[in-house]
């Protein structure tokens, strides 16, 4: 029972190039945590330095913006999938 | 020989190297194509601009390629219409419709961004190209990789109008109609652009891309005469398209082109699709994305990615931003073709909708010169308008003249 995360290309530098990550957290913050302990310095790319998720950062929680959710405390299901989404222009 | 100096980002404002990259690693902030504005200074007057074909590409020291161009060669240049007509209607003293619904090749102004991005893709050597859509993207993105014999992957909402969706598919496109909106369709791109090596117009080809909307900014000063107008309303869906015509002015100014760009911004959104109004009517740069519910489904981006530079060129500027009801869009295209013979789609509609609103408000003047920005054709979505439902006649002159009596009484009465 894990968690998907699925890592973004301006981030596979710090995974070494791996695409999906498992972790098994209770919340989109608790994620964060994990995916920090395991290549350090990541967090500080998908957050600003009061905690707050980067602006042009989207992250969703099995295709649901955690915007509209419940923001990092958003709650995260033992099999859920995670997209961390860089923000897209328009078309 | 190109002009370019590389990519920066747009935030924290970290140098990168011309490659299909988008997103800063800093940051995650948009990349931006950074040129050498002194020696293209040295090499762009106005007599060298007008002496060159009535296409996009003849502001080209100023787009991001380092060869000619290869694909949409004969894009742009769409007319300047004077709208005198509509602006006793409205009560406005000058006003114009810069008409990219007569946009060649596929009828709306993203045949300009999709020039740059898919020349641009070539020479990056990519073998196949690719799309997030509302629509108009798509078509255009279908038809210039046709002509270029490109194979072309496109995503779309699997609920838009059946002309954007035949007007994709006839190109012989790889269209992928996604069970979700926009933003959903947005996210999966992303993902592939991830995986396979596609060129993504508005994904990894993002700020070459972008580039391309300056010259609708570039054109409506030049056929001003070299000036800016007072007043630009523009539509707004992921909200590039006004922060680059608000580059594009500026970089004008900057080269002497024009004497200033002081150009008061103002950016219309459906009431059904708001998060960018919304934001600027609130006070802030922050965008609370929606789930939209409109019938300007060109403009449905719940989760603008330029909502924030949008608020703050429209802010900078004095100028505002608004949002309509469906009913005032469809009032609005009515009104454009009956008043102009111009037929827009939707995001036409919002745009003279949101102007006659701004007028009413005193934020657009009566003095002003104004600039209405038509980025996409009627008959695109004609499914949204609803009008009047015809009856026939038998073929005999008695029948029609039977008709005209019945209009005179209608007006008499």
């Amino acid at each position: 029972m894990a968690q998907t995360v699925i890592i973004p290309t301006p981030l596979r530098r710090f995974t070494d190039g791996v695409e999906t990550v498992e972790t098994s957290a209770a919340t989109v913050g608790e994620i964060f945590g994990q995916l920090e302990s395991r290549y350090p310095g990541i967090r500080a790319r998908l957050c600003e330095e009061n905690g707050d998720l980067r602006r042009f950062i989207n992250v969703y929680v099995d295709g649901e913006d955690i915007r509209f959710l419940n923001r990092l405390d958003t709650p995260v299901g033992p099999q859920a999938e995670v997209s961390i989404v860089p923000a897209i222009a328009g078309g | 020989m190109s002009y370019v100096k590389g990519l920066k980002c747009r935030v924290c404002e970290t140098p990168y190297p011309v490659e299909p990259l988008a997103i800063c690693e800093e940051c995650f902030g948009p990349l931006e194509v950074d040129y050498d504005y002194d020696a293209i200074k040295t090499k762009l007057t106005r007599e060298e601009i007008a002496s060159r074909p009535p296409t996009l590409w003849r502001y080209r020291e100023l787009l991001p390629l380092d060869a000619d161009p290869t694909v949409g060669l004969q894009t742009g240049f769409t007319p300047l219409i004077r709208a005198d007509r509509l602006a006793r209607t409205i009560g406005v003293r000058e006003l114009y419709i810069k008409n990219d619904a007569v946009s060649h090749p596929s009828l709306s102004f993203k045949d300009r961004v999709v020039a740059v991005a898919l020349s641009k893709a070539r020479e990056f050597g990519f073998e196949a190209v690719g799309c997030a859509s509302t629509g108009n993207l798509a078509n255009s993105v279908a038809a210039n990789a046709a002509a270029a014999g490109l194979p072309a992957y496109i995503l779309i909402p699997d609920n838009l109008e059946k002309n954007k969706i035949i007007g994709t598919q006839v190109y012989g496109a790889n269209l992928v109609p996604v069970r979700g909106n926009y933003d959903e369709v947005n996210r999966l791109c992303s993902e592939i652009a991830g995986r396979y090596r596609f060129a993504f117009v508005n994904v990894n080809l993002r700020p070459f891309y972008g580039e391309g909307s300056k010259t609708f900014g570039y054109e409506i000063a030049e056929q001003l005469g070299w000036h800016a107008p007072d007043a630009v309303v523009v539509p707004m869906a992921g909200g590039s398209l006004i922060t680059k015509i608000y580059k594009g002015l500026n970089e004008l100014a900057k080269l002497g082109l024009i004497d200033r760009a002081e150009t008061r911004f103002y950016g219309a959104q459906a009431a059904g699709c708001n998060p960018i109004a919304a934001a600027v009517k609130a006070g802030t740069r922050d965008i609370r994305p929606v789930k939209p519910d409109t019938i300007a489904k060109s403009l449905s981006i719940g989760n603008p990615a330029d909502g924030y530079f949008a608020t703050g060129v429209i802010t900078e500027t004095g100028g505002w931003s608004e949002d309509v009801s469906d009913r005032e869009i469809l009032e609005s295209i009515e009104l454009l073709a009956a008043a102009e013979g111009v037929f827009a789609e939707t995001a036409g509609g919002t745009t003279l909708a949101v102007t006659r609103k701004l007028i009413e408000q005193g934020r657009i003047r009566p003095e002003d010169r104004v600039v209405i920005a038509i980025t996409g054709n009627g008959l695109k979505t004609v499914e949204a308008l609803q009008l009047e439902e015809l009856n026939s006649i038998e073929p005999k002159l008695s029948a029609f003249e039977a008709l005209l009596d019945k209009q005179r009484s209608a007006i008499a009465a």
